[in-house]
Formats: C-alpha cells, structure tokens, sequence
C-alpha cells in the first residue's frame, strides 16, 4: 500500500483506538467533560469520513474546470448545464423519476395486500411462502440477469422502462413485506375488532381504521423502493439500449467510461443523481430504525 | 422461521371467508413465482447446456460439462478466492466500525437526530454513486493523490486503482463507507430496546463501562449482530456494482468476485450455459456459507 491512503486510515485508526473506552450504551443526558470528549471525537471523525467525500463531490460539480480551490470559487453552473441539456442527464432524470414512482406504488399496494394477508391471518402455504422468501435473499441481482432477460424478451419488454419497474419491485418485495407486517402487527388488532362490531365490512375497517395508523409503514416501503429503484444499475445496463431510456445509474456509467475526461461533468451528473435520495433518506430514516424494530429481524 | 399467532376472535373468522388471504397474497405470490423461483429454477436448467447467444449453433444438453469447464477455469478459482477475501475484509471493518457507530449515536446528546441522518446517508447511495465520488477522490489527476503529489508525498500521476494491491483497499474503503451505516442502523434498532434500568443497576453495583458493554449490551445485541453479519455477507457476496464500474474488475482480473464473473459472462460474453452454471456453484456456496454460520452461533438455541 503507498501513503496515498494515510488520511483516511488515520481517520480509521482513531476510531479504532477510542473505542473500548466509549462503550456505553443508554446515556445520561448530561456527563462529565471526559464523556463528552469520549462521545465527540470519534462522532467528529465519523461525521468527517461520512461528509468529506459528498463535499467534495460537491465541490468538483461547482467549481470551473482545471482549479485546484479547495473551495468552489468563482461557483460555476456549467457542469450542470452541459450534463443536463448536452449529456441527456435530463432525460435519464425523468427516467429515474418515472421507475421510481412507479417501483413505490407497486411496492405499496403489493406490500399492503401481502403484508395483512401475513400479519392478520393463518392459512396453509403461509409457511412455504415466507420460506421461499427467505431463500430468495440468497439469490439477488448478478444471478438472476439471464433468466430475466430472458422472461422480458419473451413479453417483449426489454429496451422497455416497465421491465426496470418490474424488476426492481420485485427485488424489494422481500423487505416490503417483512417492514409492512411488522408496521400491521403493531396496529392492535382490538381496534380493527371495535370497527367490524360497528358493522364496518373488513375492508371498510382496513381503509377507515387501520390504514391511517400505517402512514408510517407506507413512508417506510414507498421510500425504500423509491431509493432501491432509483438506484439499480445492473438491470438497466442489461435491459435498456437505447439512450432515450437510460435512467441516471446508466447514464453515470458512461460518465465514467469516458474516464479521465471530464470530472466536473461526472460531479455533477453525480450530484443531480444523489440529491433526491439524500433528502428523501434523510426524510425516512427514522421509519426504518423503527420498522426494523417493529419485529422484522425477529421475523 | 416463526410466524406469530393471529389474535382473532370467533366473530372475526366468520367475517373473512377463507379465500380472502389468498386474494391477498396473489399479487406478491405471482411476482415472486414468475419472477424470483422461475428464474432461479432455469439457472439450474440452463447450467446443464450450452446456451450461448452469439453463437446459436452449438446450443444444446452438455450435462456436467459446464462444470468441469468450471473446475479447470483458472479464473474461477481466483475470483473465489477474491470473494473470499473481500467479504471477510468488508464484513470485519464494517461490523467494527458500525457498532461504534451505534454504540455513539445510540447516547443523548443535543443535536443527535441530525448527526443521525447524516451518518446514515452513504447507505442510501447507490453503489455507482459510490463509485462517482470515490472516483472523484481517487483520480490522480485532481483527487487527493493531486494534493499529496503537491506535499511531496508520492509521484504525480499515482492512480490508486490501477496498482494491484492499493485498488483492493481503495475498493475496501470506498465499500466501508457505504456499508457501515448498514449496521448502525440495525444494531441501533437493537440498542433502543436495552431496557435503561439494567445500566443503572450495573453502575449501581460499580460497573464500568466495559463491564456494561459485555454484561448487558452485547447479549442482548448478539441475535441481531448474528442476523446483520449474515445479511451482509450475503449482500456483499452478491453484490456487483461497486466493483463492476470501480476497478471492472481489474487491474488484471485482481478485484472480480464470482458474481462479478457471472455479470461479466452475462453482459458481455452472453454465455448464459456458462454463467448459469457459475451462478449456481455461487448459490450452492451461499447456502452452504448460511448454514455453518447460523450453526456455529447455535442460531435459535439459546435466548
């Protein structure tokens, strides 16, 4: 290994070194000067190595070609508008935007049904199902290229966005249904149980009772399939071929095919592809903590 | 895998007629039945043939032939050993590394929901993205080599990813900062359930910190450490994005996994008898990887 790599290891190796001391779980809210030292320095380290390659991301995408400011000034906007008009960023962005949409509403509704058929009965094949869907966490993405194409050119839609949106809901199906049982099974079933003694059919019950107590739930699965969908890379590079289908993963890695070339383009299709999942994730990220606790690795 | 009872009382039975589960599942089940098992049922059929698409002629039933092509493909062997090396190396710094961080972001302190969403970030970054902003660092022509060429440190035009040993830690910890976050995150959920009283007990009985940590916290975090270090493996076992368009693979084969191998085989070569026979010696590992690992924690015996 060359020294090139010093910064980031020592980052690493702080972090290292501070840590038998602050283990400590549960915290007082207000500690002694070495608690505090203990908790914000290896935080400060965590924060840097988190934050320093997104600013310099940002960096790259805003300051003019050829300088070397460790600060984007003069800030520039051309990057942005050679990508967005001249590299086609804002067609793949649309793209992006459209299998996302459309990758969520599935995982919504598919998720919903699956989910209280899981969470609020017992019916034969429900141990099988939940098997097979365990077993198919050992099989993901790279494996399953060749089949699928295969399947998609026999319904004629490769080259088509609809096999990316099938494709990707169907890969999140898994985590879409592990999140929304658990998100049911917190609802007590007591309060569905008051709604049908007041004559509420059981699907009127679902919409008037239980569904707005699931906002969260719904948050949680459309956000995660949003970000998933948005993000896959391997399906689109395999089944989309022609430019005007791209989506933003695509469309980046041709940036990078055309190495060395242009690294304010590449910031800056970068930034237009991070920013929406960025705020989006840091929108949800409590759901997923939550939904994670909800039961879901206790399966 | 335990499913837990459901609470309905005789008069909601009567409601629900007993196709109604059914009619639920059906969407998720059809989904999964065309696009998940048929799948994975015709990668074990066609890695008995040779099915290649460029060249039609020559496909036909080979049986094992695939697989003794496997046995003596040199490249096989050294992308298992790769995958080997680079799902432990990855499974160990985020592990270590993740834990701290939820050990850190699990206190009180002000300000904690922000420094939260923003540690967590780097999960929610696709692995190309991942691979945009590391490239970006990496370069040598204005990433970080530029600068320390300027300090005098190392020689101009230093490229991290093409010299053999510093592209596998490059990947290394290109990996590690999107992946840590994955287990903060489920051990964090793990962490909120300690119960505050066992700490205050232990610190009355004169526990210190290390002492709270091995009595209280990590019994009660292990089944979900067991859980992510499985999921994880699994994920970077599989996964091929980073590497697929950080190294490709290379410099000279160094960085491809198996996966990485099969998508190769796939994309570009579109040997489909080939890559599906690949494919399921991975499968076959993963499973067998599954299984001893959950053994050796005596998964589901204690607790």
């Amino acid at each position: 290994m060359t020294s090139t790599l010093t910064p980031p290891r020592t980052t690493t190796q702080a972090i290292i070194s501070a840590r038998p001391e602050r283990r400590r779980a549960a915290g007082r809210r207000r500690g002694s000067i070495t608690d505090r030292l203990l908790l914000w320095i290896p935080l400060a380290f965590a924060l840097l190595f988190t934050l320093v390659p997104f600013y310099w991301m940002l960096l790259f995408a805003f300051r003019p070609s050829g300088s070397t400011a460790l600060f984007p000034w003069p800030i520039t906007f051309d990057h942005f508008a050679k990508v967005w008009t001249g590299g086609g960023f804002g067609t793949f962005f649309l793209n992006s935007v459209y299998v996302a949409l459309a990758s969520l509403a599935i995982s919504i509704v598919v998720g919903l049904m699956g989910g209280y058929a899981l969470a609020r009965y017992s019916f034969r094949g429900k141990g099988a199902f939940l098997l097979v869907m365990l077993c198919t966490q050992f099989v993901p993405g790279a494996m399953l290229l060749i089949p699928l194409f295969q399947i998609f050119n026999g319904i004629g839609l490769t080259n088509s966005l609809w096999s990316l949106i099938i494709g990707d809901s169907v890969f999140q199906l898994p985590l879409s249904l592990v999140l929304m049982v658990g998100f049911i099974r917190n609802v007590p079933i007591d309060i569905e149980e008051a709604a049908w003694i007041d004559g509420c059919s059981r699907l009127r019950a679902f919409v008037a009772v239980v569904l707005p107590l699931l906002r969260p739930g719904i948050v949680a699965v459309g956000s995660f399939a949003f970000i998933s969908a948005w993000n896959n890379f391997l399906l689109a590079v395999m089944f989309i071929s022609s430019q005007d289908k791209f989506t933003l993963p695509v469309g980046l890695s041709y940036l990078i095919g055309e190495f060395g070339t242009d690294f304010g383009a590449l910031a800056a299709g970068g930034v237009i592809a991070v920013v929406p999942v960025v705020l989006i994730f840091a929108f949800v990220q409590r759901f997923l903590v939550q939904g994670l606790s909800a039961g879901a690795v206790k399966g | 895998m335990t499913i837990t009872a459901t609470h309905l009382g005789r008069r909601a039975r009567r409601r629900s007629a007993h196709w109604h589960p059914y009619a639920l599942i059906a969407p998720a089940a059809l989904l999964v039945a065309v696009f998940l098992v048929y799948p994975v049922a015709s990668v074990f059929y066609y890695s008995l043939q040779t099915y290649n698409v460029t060249m039609p002629l020559y496909n036909g039933f080979v049986g094992f032939g695939n697989f003794v092509e496997i046995f003596h493909d040199e490249k096989f062997w050294n992308s298992l050993a790769f995958t080997f090396k680079w799902v432990v190396v990855e499974i160990a710094l985020q592990f270590v590394f993740g834990l701290i961080l939820a050990l850190l972001i699990n206190q009180a302190f002000k300000g904690r929901g922000l420094v939260r969403s923003l540690v967590f970030t780097p999960w929610a970054v696709a692995g190309i993205l991942t691979t945009t902003i590391w490239l970006l660092i990496y370069n040598p022509t204005t990433g970080v080599g530029r600068y320390l060429a300027d300090m005098g440190l190392i020689p101009y035009g230093t490229s991290l990813l093409s010299g053999e040993g510093t592209a596998f830690w490059a990947a290394v910890l290109a990996e590690l900062w999107k992946g840590a976050p994955f287990f903060a995150i489920l051990i964090l959920a793990d962490l909120q359930s300690v119960p505050a009283e066992l700490y205050e007990s232990a610190e009355m009985d004169g526990a210190g910190r290390i002492r709270k940590f091995l009595s209280i916290t990590w019994p009660h975090i292990r089944l979900a450490v067991v859980i992510a270090t499985l999921l994880r493996a699994v994920w970077e076992f599989n996964n091929v994005d980073l590497l697929y368009t950080l190294t490709g693979g290379g410099p000279a084969g160094s960085t491809t996994t198996l996966p990485l191998y099969v998508a190769q085989t796939a994309i570009y070569d579109r040997d489909f008898g080939y890559g599906s026979a690949l494919t399921v010696i991975a499968f076959i590992l993963l499973i067998i990887f599954t299984v001893v690992y959950l053994r050796m924690n005596r998964f589901g015996k204690d607790d």
